[in-house]
């Protein structure tokens, strides 16, 4: 039992890293603009989009590129929030659904645009299938293409020396949608379609039981947008219960399917970056130290789980099934659980509130870590690599070097950028769970009592702020106040972050590739992984101990000791 | 500045059309003409009626059919959902100590297996594990007047194996299997 578990693990870790390689190469083609199989159909497409949208495609520096993005995304927001504020006027709106509030319209818009896809609302009453397409799935695609072409920009920045540009960010945008995120979609989608997921536009079905009640049961294109909600590491569900819902996720195929979608870009891309600074090795390096970190919160959460909770006396079989689905199981939901929020996806397909609490402990420290595991697709990448800067800023230090990376030497004005970029999260995770536990509106929203619902809030901030989009779902945060402060926790996240990033890279383009000397520490072995690893665990999680221990921790020893809230 | 915001404003547009309008309809085009059933939403059809969904759990209550798990929502597929209470919740423990009691009235020689006293995380659930339908064979067997032997030789043939071998678990859908069990036998 326990064996064919791990199995399972053992099999998605190895399709991973089979597919890793050849779809690194693959994007490396696209964005090199080198010859792909696809050209014939997509390069023509490509050169009418330029030409409608007036699209200039030279080169760009960091702040040009920086500033087309930023902009890109302020008019995504803007078109979302009045798709949702106008949809009572718009079609397909079989439910007659109301026009959504400002303050939700507002943490939605930014919410799918950040690429968090946090959900405060229950789908199946709040949005029509004119937005659900038009709104929010477009924006899976475009949030998505956002961070990849970002990762890409970041990459050519070691890639490149003496240089002033970073690439173009239209061509790049427009690239990353229709050569990766659209053709495995469409794929990704029609088998999903034949495992049980509905793609139609038809009303809800209303149903009279075999014990003679009445259920309706809601419709929609629901395959096209799961495709990309795992591909894009989005995770907003088209049902409230997400992937836990059978429509959403029909059988374990699907879940499995689910779960590889939701690694596989971002893995790819670091095989892309290690082709890009023309060294694999440097690639395989990253995705170790992910790998390292991932196993081991899969194995913490699945151990938890299957162990069951202490406090039921009663006569009964089995680990702990609450919030579980029975077609995924113990190992389905918890791998699932540690996938979805090691990359920044938050798709769920069992409820994270109901696991045990160091079950659940493990899904938020992947996400308080900055979602680097993998990460989002593109942000985990630039997230991983800005670590990799101060694993090798710190080991300088430690022997008196000047530090350098990839060639790059690493001086203040990088590490001062670094820094800023690493510490942003943290601090927003603190100080708007602070202002939550002290605000009378805030402590209104957990449904849980004790350490728990502690711990609902500040996973709640911390999913928002590092736009993972998960949570523990018995808080309700579809209140002014939190629609509010995880809006702006968003939006810091994801853009506030960018900056720094991006000013990283455009300091990095401008230097010399320096040979390396046997003063150079090397970046392709253990000791580097090992290095990189202490970093990310010490200067981004622990941090979050002190929080943590009045959470889960506690929670923990008490349950041990048989108390109850 | 000026000719970025137009470009913005048109990429979203152009792109929208895409990946909001192409994209969805190409997909449902290909898979209403491919796989319809399943593109439908899986309806089950019984005298030109539709009573359900196989992959929407249903209520059950009475004797004579096999129970689903609870449900926070009481399989009202218009909203999905799970009870959400932590494991510390003493909500959550009594109610699980209660229905299992319960339960074990019913059959007490064997434990209670965890699924049918537990809350899914969709609501939804259409399935119970082979051991939790296995529980419940004496009741149905009573209510029906059918031998355990013949209800069992039912169940096992509603058993879904793991996936390729491998993947998720062992399970029985629920109203598939009562379903089969009006059709094979009637109501007492």
């Amino acid at each position: 039992m326990i064996l064919a578990d791990i199995f399972q693990i053992f099999i998605y870790c190895l399709i991973i890293l089979v597919l890793t390689k050849p779809l690194g190469s693959y994007l490396t083609k696209v964005f090199n603009r080198e010859n792909t199989f696809l050209d014939p159909i997509l390069c023509p497409v490509e050169k009418l989009i330029y030409k409608l949208s007036a699209a200039n495609t030279e080169e760009q520096d960091w702040i040009q590129y920086t500033k087309s993005m930023l902009l890109f995304n302020f008019i995504g927001i803007i078109f979302l929030y009045l798709i949702l504020r106008l949809q009572n006027f718009l079609p397909f709106n079989y439910e007659h659904l109301s026009p959504i509030s400002p303050d939700l319209a507002f943490n939605i818009a930014v919410s799918f645009t950040s690429n968090t896809n946090w959900q405060s609302y229950i789908p199946e009453t709040t949005t029509s299938y004119f937005t659900e397409i038009l709104g929010l799935t477009v924006q899976n695609f475009l949030s998505a293409a956002t961070g990849i072409v970002l990762a890409i920009a970041f990459m050519r920045a070691f890639a490149r020396e003496s240089s002033n540009t970073i690439g173009n960010f239209w061509g790049d945008l427009v690239r990353s949608v229709l050569w990766i995120l659209l053709p495995l979609s469409l794929v990704l989608s029609i088998v999903f379609v034949f495992e049980g997921m509905p793609q139609n536009f038809n009303p809800p079905v209303h149903v009279q039981t075999l014990e003679g009640k009445t259920q309706i049961i809601p419709q929609g294109p629901v395959a096209s947008r799961e495709s990309i909600k795992a591909l894009g590491t989005n995770g907003g569900g088209f049902f409230n219960a997400n992937s836990a819902h059978s429509y959403e996720n029909p059988t374990p195929l699907t879940n499995f399917l689910q779960m590889l979608a939701i690694f596989l870009i971002g893995a790819a891309l670091t095989n892309t970056f290690g082709r890009m600074v023309k060294d694999q090795r440097q690639g395989w390096v990253l995705l170790s130290a992910m790998f390292i970190l991932f196993l081991g919160g899969a194995l913490i959460t699945y151990f938890q789980e299957i162990s069951g909770n202490p406090l039921i006396k009663s006569f009964i079989t089995g680990g702990n099934m609450e919030g579980k689905e029975v077609r995924f199981g113990i190992i389905g939901s918890a791998l699932y659980s540690i996938v979805t929020t090691a990359a920044s996806c938050g798709a769920v397909n069992s409820m994270h509130d109901s696991f045990l609490p160091l079950g659940g402990v493990m899904p938020l420290i992947n996400i308080m870590l900055g979602e680097i595991i993998i990460g989002g697709v593109g942000s985990g990448l630039y997230g991983m690599l800005l670590f990799a800067i101060m694993a090798v800023f710190i080991s300088g230090l430690m022997v008196g070097r000047t530090p350098e990376y990839l060639g790059k030497k690493i001086e203040a004005k990088e590490i001062k950028m670094t820094v800023l970029a690493v510490l942003i999260l943290p601090i927003c995770v603190h100080c708007f769970t602070a202002l939550s536990c002290i605000s009378s509106y805030g402590v209104k929203g957990p449904l849980n009592i004790g350490p728990h619902g502690f711990a609902e809030i500040i996973y709640a901030i911390s999913s928002a702020s590092a736009n993972n989009g998960s949570s523990f779902a018995g808080i309700n945060a579809n209140t002014s106040f939190y629609n509010l402060i995880t809006g702006l926790a968003m939006l810091i996240g994801r853009f506030l972050i960018i900056i720094p990033t991006m000013a990283t890279a455009g300091s990095l383009v401008r230097k010399k590739i320096i040979p390396s000397s046997p003063g150079t520490l090397p970046t392709t072995n253990l000791t580097f992984v090992s290095l990189l690893i202490l970093v990310i665990i010490t200067v981004g999680g622990l941090v979050y101990f002190p929080a943590l221990s009045l959470g889960p921790i506690v929670e923990h020893f008490l349950m041990l000791k048989g108390i109850t809230f | 500045m000026l000719k970025n915001l137009k470009t913005a404003v048109l990429m979203t547009l152009i792109l929208t059309i895409v990946t909001g309008i192409i994209y969805p309809l190409a997909i449902t085009l290909i898979t209403q003409v491919s796989f319809s059933n399943q593109a439908n939403g899986s309806l089950i059809f019984k005298n030109k009626k539709i009573i359900g969904s196989k992959l929407i759990g249903q209520s059950f209550t009475s004797a004579e059919y096999f129970h689903p798990r609870p449900s926070e929502s009481n399989y009202d597929a218009s909203k999905s959902g799970g009870s959400n209470l932590g494991p510390t919740s003493k909500k959550l423990i009594d109610r699980i100590t209660f229905s299992s009691l319960e339960l074990q009235k019913e059959n007490p020689d064997i434990p209670v297996p965890i699924d049918l006293v537990t809350a899914s995380g969709s609501g939804l659930d259409p399935h119970i594990s082979l051991k939790a339908a296995e529980f419940q064979i004496p009741r149905i067997s009573k209510a029906r007047n059918i031998t355990k032997e013949r209800t069992l030789i039912l169940v096992k043939k509603y058993t879904e194996p793991k996936q390729l071998g491998i993947f998720g678990e062992e399970r029985v859908n629920v109203l598939l299997l009562n379903l089969a069990l009006d059709e094979l036998f009637s109501h007492s």
